[in-house]
């Protein structure tokens, strides 16, 4: 770089700007607010085990990708911001693992979410001014399953339902009961579907054709099929933590944090003086670099994550390190102070590359290899690392190349 | 002047006893596993008034709400710790209604419970977890140092960074064992994260000294001792071993001493395998390294 000085002030700025983006009610604040883990603003974390020893092999997709958006739907009902429901399939067993953040009646919502899909159809009767709904006894328990099909001749989607014999009966005289009315379908007490039914349909086999997007059939497809297929789920792992745990848990790791970052600079400037300066310079616009990539990332900091981070702030300055004692190393041999400063980066490139590649692996396989919890740790520390390598290495250069000139005496 | 090589005996000697006392600790006691490993509930509370002591409140769940499998710590935050087999949410709900009855400022500070599935689950992950790690740092360390030849192969160099990272993995897993016979501390998935980062740093260290090694061997030619060489590598790159590890050292004394409650012995053992690590990293890897030399050739 010809020259070290803009690029030097470029780089402080930047550092500036994300200090003040990552500073909680600071510029950006709205726009991308930190994302806190469980563990530290207090929530639950659930997992169910989908039963499918009685759902078909070719069904258990749509039975499981029906099962979540019923339980997200009900999650949703408890006001949380931003609940989690993911699927997480190995083999043959597939689990349902739901998030809640800040939920205070968990037993409530742990209740309603493990109880089985309600699917029921229902009579309507209008009138000028209201709609009402008559229960009717034909239920998901009547239902075989649906599936998406395409109309022969409009080649639009369509929604084809196959009821069991039984069903098949109450279908046959609830559907000739309201010929040229609708049909009002309920899942979970709410309303997803209202066909008009053209003609008494014997047979078991009905066909709700519509506007659909193929989406949308897929979607109703799914929720048919969550509340006639069934496959139970049973909690099987609970972990709930206060909200007030949390934040004790946030305040600690941070404080920890800073304590941390001031013994590391406190070390560096003793035993590194100048140099120490420029490390600890180096060290800070590091930290405020790696916090904004966390937070433009939109990264979700766990109390883990936080402390990988911690860690990250010991190894930061490990680069400067060998760098500085090499500095010295060329400046006992009588190098000036600017060629011992190029040597120095030069030549301790290689063990800090190699270094860094130990951790950088084991980062990796971690993140790779294990659940959520653990991959934040991971997560943070890969990055953690990798920004550190650009910041200890080039912004440290920058500082000397800017302010460590050759004695004029020498 | 630090004589490494010279006195590599004692060195020797004393990481053999700990190494050797480390790995009776893990083969007579075990290690003791928290419910992520095992299934079951860990259940902490905090009664802040007229708080009862750990007599009373296990033999009011042991009594009144007939949980027989019930064990109660404090940790060090003077919270309750419950320990016992996996529960349904209504039981739950049942005990905290009764505790909440009995001690009005019982406070719930984070309910775990666990089925004996997923724990089976997160073995499994940890073993392949250890396996990539071990795999994976091998091939890097084989191909660090695939250029050093003379006098000792680069496969020697990778054998006694392999046996080194068993030296600091060893000890601090040793230590773990030994709470958990003692003092109770149980295993959980992050004690294996931190083995695993134990490994990394291990690596890292004794890294940085070969790197040394190689790099005077190939500038001195043939013209001087190996032993010499290696004594010399290693008081060279003293400072930066022991800095190095000391600033993250810094920072795991922040986070044991003022971190959270929660993070405790995966701090310990990262702080145990890190210093560990510095020790190995100076005075046994490269005399090891001379050892394996003087044997082959």
């Amino acid at each position: 770089m010809r020259k070290p000085g803009a690029v030097l002030t470029l780089i402080i700025l930047t550092a500036i700007a994300a200090g003040i983006f990552v500073y909680p009610k600071g510029f950006g604040a709205d726009w991308r607010p930190w994302r806190l883990g469980l563990d530290l603003v207090g929530g639950s974390h659930l997992i169910y085990q989908i039963d499918l020893k009685n759902v078909q092999g070719k069904d258990r997709e749509a039975v499981v990708g029906g099962l979540r958006d019923v339980i997200e739907r009900r999650v949703n009902l408890f006001g949380v911001g931003e609940p989690q429901v993911f699927v997480a399939s190995q083999g043959e067993q597939s689990q349902l693992i739901v998030e809640l953040a800040g939920v205070k009646e968990i037993s409530e919502a742990i209740k309603q979410i493990g109880e089985t899909p309600l699917l029921d159809f229902r009579e309507v009767i209008q009138d000028a001014t209201s709609t009402t709904f008559i229960p009717t006894s034909l239920t998901g328990r009547y239902v075989k399953g649906a599936e998406l099909a395409l109309n022969s001749t409009a080649q639009t989607p369509e929604v084809a339902i196959s009821f069991n014999e039984e069903g098949a009966t109450i279908f046959e005289e609830l559907t000739g009961r309201n010929v040229g009315k609708p049909l009002a379908i309920f899942l979970d007490n709410a309303l997803i579907e209202m066909p008009t039914v053209q003609q008494k349909i014997s047979g078991g086999n009905a066909v709700i054709t519509g506007k659909f997007t193929i989406r949308e059939a897929q979607q109703l497809v799914e929720r048919f099929n969550a509340g006639a297929l069934p496959a139970p789920i049973t909690l099987m792992n609970q972990q709930t933590i206060s909200p007030n745990l949390g934040t004790d848990s946030l305040k600690k790791v941070i404080a920890a944090g800073i304590i941390g970052t001031l013994l590391v600079i406190a070390f560096m400037i003793f035993y590194y003086r100048l140099l120490g300066v420029f490390a600890s310079l180096a060290l800070i616009i590091y930290i405020a670099l790696t916090l904004g990539v966390f937070k433009l990332g939109a990264f979700t900091l766990t109390l883990a994550g936080i402390a990988g981070f911690v860690l990250t702030i010991g190894m930061a300055v490990d680069a400067n390190i060998l760098i500085f004692e090499r500095m010295k190393e060329e400046l006992k041999r009588g190098l000036h102070r600017t060629a011992a400063r190029t040597e120095g980066f030069r030549r301790a490139w290689p063990s800090i590359r190699d270094s860094n590649t130990s951790t950088i692996i084991t980062a990796i396989i971690l993140y790779f290899f294990t659940s959520s919890f653990v991959q934040g740790f991971a997560l943070t520390l890969l990055i953690g690392v990798l920004v550190s390598m650009f910041s200890a290495i080039t912004t440290t250069r920058f500082f000397l190349q800017v302010f460590l000139k050759d004695r004029k005496a020498n | 002047m630090l004589n490494v090589v010279g006195n590599k005996k004692i060195y020797f000697t004393f990481s053999a006893l700990a190494v050797g006392a480390a790995v009776a600790a893990i083969s007579l006691y075990g290690f003791r596993e928290g419910i992520d490993f095992r299934g079951g509930t860990l259940w902490q509370f905090s009664i802040r008034d007229n708080t009862p002591s750990i007599a009373s409140l296990e033999a009011k769940l042991r009594d009144t709400l007939s949980q027989d499998d019930v064990r109660v710590n404090l940790d060090s935050t003077g919270a309750f710790l419950a320990r016992f087999p996996e529960v349904p949410e209504e039981t739950h709900q049942q005990y905290l209604a009764a505790l909440k009855g009995s001690y009005p400022s019982f406070e719930e500070m984070s309910f775990a419970s666990i089925g004996p599935s997923v724990g089976a689950e997160l073995r499994r992950k940890s073993v392949i977890a250890i396996i990539l790690v071990l795999v994976g740092i091998s091939f890097y360390i084989a191909y660090a140092f695939r250029k050093a030849s003379y006098p000792v192969s680069s496969w020697k160099y990778g054998w006694v960074t392999l046996l080194t990272l068993f030296h600091d993995v060893a000890i601090p897993a040793g230590l773990l064992a030994f709470l958990g016979s003692r003092y109770g501390v149980e295993i959980d998935g992050n004690f294996v994260v931190a083995l695993l980062v134990v490994m990394g740093f291990s690596v890292h260290d004794t890294i940085v000294v070969f790197d040394r090694i190689r790099e005077n061997v190939v500038l001195r030619g043939r013209k001087e001792r190996f032993e010499t060489v290696v004594n010399e590598s290693v008081n060279q790159t003293l400072a930066r071993s022991v800095n190095t590890s000391l600033t993250l050292i810094l920072v795991l004394l922040a986070l044991y001493f003022a971190g959270p409650e929660a993070l405790h012995y995966f701090i310990l053992t990262l702080l145990v395998g890190v210093t560990t690590g510095i020790y190995s990293s100076i005075f046994i890897a490269s005399p090891l390294l001379i050892f394996f030399k003087g044997k082959q050739g």
